[in-house]
């Protein structure tokens, strides 16, 4: 990266409101390059509301955004994606009846000519796909089922793999554990790690401060849509991040 | 019950499931009936299956975009009376055949347009539609059938003889037809998107995907069949009727459903839909060579969609847990 020592995101002063709501309070947060931060806070502290304006769902009534040091704004979320910025919502990742290949690729699939027509070339899209899901751990060995028969921890594989794949720069992780069983909570914790190794920053929101932590470069931490605290992994504990949500 | 490998490999386990059951029904009418296999009969179900079962493949697209059509019986109707009116006033007949399924794409661009940018429901929009085009039906003939003569070389076209007794143009044409939307569906950018779309329309958004375009697309599609149906019909007969078609679309959404189509969405197959047309023009045929009152046909009609689509969810549920023990063990 030759941004040097800009950050990969940063937003400034980022204010939001719903009618008389008061979302979010003048937050400033910021994410490095390859980075992987941990977005935590008791309900309602505002982190989904801070990463729906990162990814353009909402634009900020106040505050800017910058990306690799370039004021942006977005107007719906493919102003996001076009940039890098992809956000896995676990209910909106993937269509359940189609197979592996078919959603790994949708919307940007491979074709190949025939003559006067584009087909799609299914074969490097099952195969690409497949040496993508290998590549960040996940051994599937028939793409061709559809993804309503993988458990949750294979469909966050499937759709982190894809992120990869697309070389997004930056991924926004809504409670990508909710619901997993423990061992599925360690796989996809993996899947996060061999993201970061591709270079690939995420912000990992959720409210299990343990899956975060033991992943987390940076942990930020919101309460009543202030930001009440920014530390290192290594400059606080578990139990100090619970002190502090519990008493803000 | 086991899922036959071979047959499932070539057609796929739910077309397999209702081919099944209707090599047993051609059985059941043959053995009571050896009249029900004869050239003539055979024939007969050949040249009446396609144009009922064009407007079934167009639904069945529809469908797996998560939309229905119930309008496709009064745009079988209206069609060929609209180009039968053209030609009474003295429009040459292609023009005015090019003309009346112009008519059908326009149709389906407003059901579409309709839908995707007011938010009704399409069965609400369609049944509007459905009311709408019957009504101008039989508006402009004020509920008298219309001549439809065409010259030989336009018949021939839609319902002609190819390879009598069995092989006609409106055949060849059905199948043609299964042959290019099955591709589409299964091997362009296009049908991945249909399956999208009608799978899941929030995730198909967000990655890209201009549903209301697929949608609209599929609603043209859809009647666009209906109307190609509706003509090919009225060159075989050599007649428009004012009712004609009508009950079409319970006809064609029973045979998606039968072949294995999701009235959810996201799933469905134009071979499926097929067959499922075979299967209820074989039953209607065939209670009528065995000589039983032709009043049965709804009610078997009705038993045998309802059989069918048990017996699709039963094999994909046999299908999930024999694939589920691997899929786990694999991901270990």
């Amino acid at each position: 990266m030759d941004s040097g020592d800009e950050p990969l995101v940063k937003m400034v002063n980022i204010h939001k409101w719903f009618g008389r709501v008061y979302a979010l309070r003048g937050v400033d947060f910021h994410v490095n390059h390859g980075e992987v931060v941990g977005l935590v806070g008791d309900n309602g502290a505002g982190k989904s509301t801070l990463i729906k304006i990162l990814s353009g769902v909402y634009p900020p009534d106040m505050g800017e955004i910058f990306f690799e040091g370039r004021r942006v704004s977005f107007k719906s979320p493919k102003d996001a994606i076009r940039l890098g910025i992809e956000t896995l919502y676990q209910d909106i990742a993937l269509v359940p009846q189609m197979n592996i290949p078919r959603n790994f690729f949708l919307g940007r699939e491979i074709e190949k000519q025939l003559g006067p027509i584009k087909l799609l070339d299914l074969k490097k899209m099952g195969w690409e796909s497949l040496k993508c899901l290998e590549a960040i751990g996940l051994k599937i060995a028939n793409p061709k089922v559809s993804v309503e028969n993988l458990s949750g921890g294979q469909r966050q594989g499937v759709a982190l793999a894809r992120a990869m794949y697309f070389k997004r720069k930056l991924l926004i992780l809504d409670e990508p554990t909710n619901n997993l069983s423990v061992k599925e909570t360690m796989k996809v914790l993996e899947y996060v790690r061999r993201l970061k190794e591709e270079g690939i920053a995420s912000i990992f929101v959720t409210h299990n401060i343990h899956h975060v932590y033991a992943i987390a470069d940076r942990i930020v931490i919101l309460s009543h849509g202030k930001k009440v605290g920014d530390y290192l992994k290594d400059e606080i504990s578990v139990d100090e991040i619970i002190q502090i949500i519990v008493s803000s | 019950m086991k899922v036959p490998r071979g047959l499932s490999g070539i057609l796929g386990v739910k077309e397999a499931t209702i081919a099944i059951i209707t090599i047993a029904t051609i059985l059941f009418f043959y053995s009571l009936q050896p009249a029900f296999l004869s050239d003539i009969n055979v024939g007969t179900l050949l040249s009446i299956t396609p144009e009922l079962g064009i407007p079934a493949l167009g639904i069945t697209v529809l469908m797996i975009a998560g939309e229905f059509d119930l309008s496709i019986g009064s745009v079988f109707g209206f069609v060929p009376l609209f180009a039968a009116e053209l030609m009474r006033i003295g429009t040459p007949v292609e023009f005015a055949i090019a003309l009346a399924l112009l008519t059908s794409i326009l149709i389906g661009l407003i059901h579409g347009i309709i839908t995707v940018k007011s938010g009704i429901p399409s069965f609400i929009t369609t049944l509007g539609g459905m009311l709408i085009w019957r009504g101008a039906a039989l508006l402009i003939t004020g509920g008298q059938p219309r001549y439809f003569r065409v010259p030989e070389h336009v018949a021939g076209l839609t319902s002609g003889p190819i390879l009598p007794p069995f092989v006609n143009a409106q055949l060849l044409w059905f199948i043609s037809i299964m042959i290019i939307l099955w591709v589409m569906l299964e091997r362009t950018k296009f049908g991945n998107h249909i399956y999208a779309t009608g799978g899941n329309k929030e995730v198909a958004r967000y990655m890209g995907v201009n549903t209301d375009y697929i949608k609209i697309s599929c609603f043209i599609l859809s009647s666009f069949l209906a109307g190609l149906g509706g003509i090919i019909q009225s060159t075989r007969l050599g007649t428009a009727l004012p009712n004609q078609g009508d009950g079409l679309e319970f006809d064609a959404i029973a045979a998606a459903v039968i072949g294995g189509t999701s009235l959810r969405g996201g799933y469905g197959t134009v071979i499926g839909t097929v067959i499922g047309e075979f299967l209820g023009r074989i039953i209607e045929n065939g209670l009528i060579i065995i000589r039983a009152p032709s009043y049965y046909f709804r009610l078997y009609i009705g038993a045998v969609l309802i059989i069918a689509v048990i017996l699709n969810l039963y094999m994909a549920r046999r299908i999930r847990e024999r694939e589920r023990p691997w899929i786990q063990e694999m991901s270990r």
